[in-house]
């Protein structure tokens, strides 16, 4: 049967504003399906998002919504959850907004471990602003602002999650969008830090530039280039090599932020 | 197969219990849906998409989860798999 997606859209708020092919929208299924999966209410869930492509998505979904400035998202979301702790609080971001100007944000808040579920629209490039190279464009590609090929090498959200403290760390591509809305689902359910590595594509400023296709082609790269993490164990290696690893790559238990700060305020016989 | 158009321009395909519903104001013409479905049900006309062969139709869900525009809602007959 047809997911209703129209009971979670605010009305008269579509067709949204993405470019033909831009898979944000996929992406934006995935977290309202993730959501339905889960059961939360409406009114207890808040999205956050900063500034950016990916953080027009809020204005479409009917929940608590939150559209706050350039690479803010986490620390208005750290502050809506230690407000309220029974709140759901989920914060989406561009690459560039969760790595360049919200970097510090981010490594410090998967340092903190609160129970906030970060979803990174990892298009590889500043969209909206006309396609300057961001923390994840890869080596050598072309951007506006690198047109003899970018020098620098990208960020791996992942990497940089896990090794931040993150507690729940994953990742999936537009492509594979059920494994993604599972994966956001788990995240949720997951007591403390989730980061969800979502890649997307940017066909109108990344693609075009470098030559990659229209958007099926870049979509379609997607199901060539990764590999699932259980899958790449069991392969030979040059099967697993120059490829993207796909799935959940940490979830563990640790003391959530929320519940240790409740745990001062009792000792120091403080209210709430 | 019968079509008709609702009032907010949806173009409404049928074929015994399924429904293939496409909001044409919503379509941008990515060719996403068309590329990925498995038994080739669809079609571009004048860059929006089109049902053209919902009698192959499988409800896999492809189309409506990679849709990126909110187009395409496939209602099924519940029965996965070809219809008889």
């Amino acid at each position: 049967m047809a997911f209703n997606y129209a009971e979670y859209i605010r009305p008269g708020k579509l067709p949204h504003i993405w470019c033909p092919g831009c898979a944000h929208g996929t992406v934006m299924k995935s977290i309202i399906r993730a959501i339905d999966r889960v059961g939360l209410e409406k009114d207890r869930t808040v999205i956050v998002s900063g500034i950016g492509c990916a953080s027009r998505m809020p204005g479409y979904v009917d929940f608590n919504t939150l559209h706050t400035t350039h690479g803010r998202s986490l620390p208005f979301s750290t502050g809506v959850k230690l407000a309220d702790p029974g709140l759901n609080v989920i914060a989406v971001a561009g690459d560039g907004d969760a790595l360049a100007i919200g970097g510090n944000h981010f490594i410090h808040t998967c340092r903190r471990n609160i129970d906030i579920t970060l979803i990174v629209f990892n298009n590889n490039i500043y969209g909206m602003t006309g396609g300057q190279f961001s923390p994840t464009t890869p080596h050598g590609k072309l951007a506006s602002t690198t047109p003899y090929g970018n020098p620098d090498y990208a960020f791996d959200v992942v990497e940089l999650a896990m090794g931040a403290g993150a507690s729940y760390v994953s990742r999936s591509t537009a492509y594979h969008a059920i494994p993604l809305e599972r994966q956001i689902a788990d995240g949720i359910n997951h007591k403390g830090f989730s980061v969800i590595d979502a890649l997307c594509t940017c066909p109108t400023t990344y693609g075009r530039r470098n030559k990659l296709g229209s958007a099926v082609d870049m979509i379609g790269w997607f199901k060539d280039n990764t590999v699932g993490i259980k899958a790449a164990g069991k392969l030979p290696p040059e099967k697993v090599e120059g490829k993207i690893l796909t799935g959940v790559f940490r979830k563990e238990e640790k003391p959530e932020y929320c519940d240790e700060y409740a745990k001062i305020i009792e000792k120091t016989g403080g209210r709430s | 197969m019968a079509k008709s158009v609702r009032k907010d321009e949806t173009v409404v395909t049928e074929y015994g219990d399924r429904k293939i519903n496409v909001i044409t104001r919503y379509c941008k013409g990515c060719d996403i849906c068309v590329a990925f479905c498995p038994v080739d049900v669809l079609e571009m006309k004048d860059f929006k998409v089109h049902v053209a062969r919902i009698e192959d139709c499988t409800e896999c869900m492809l189309c409506e989860v990679r849709c990126p525009d909110f187009a395409i809602e496939v209602v099924g007959s519940g029965k996965k798999g070809k219809a008889k």
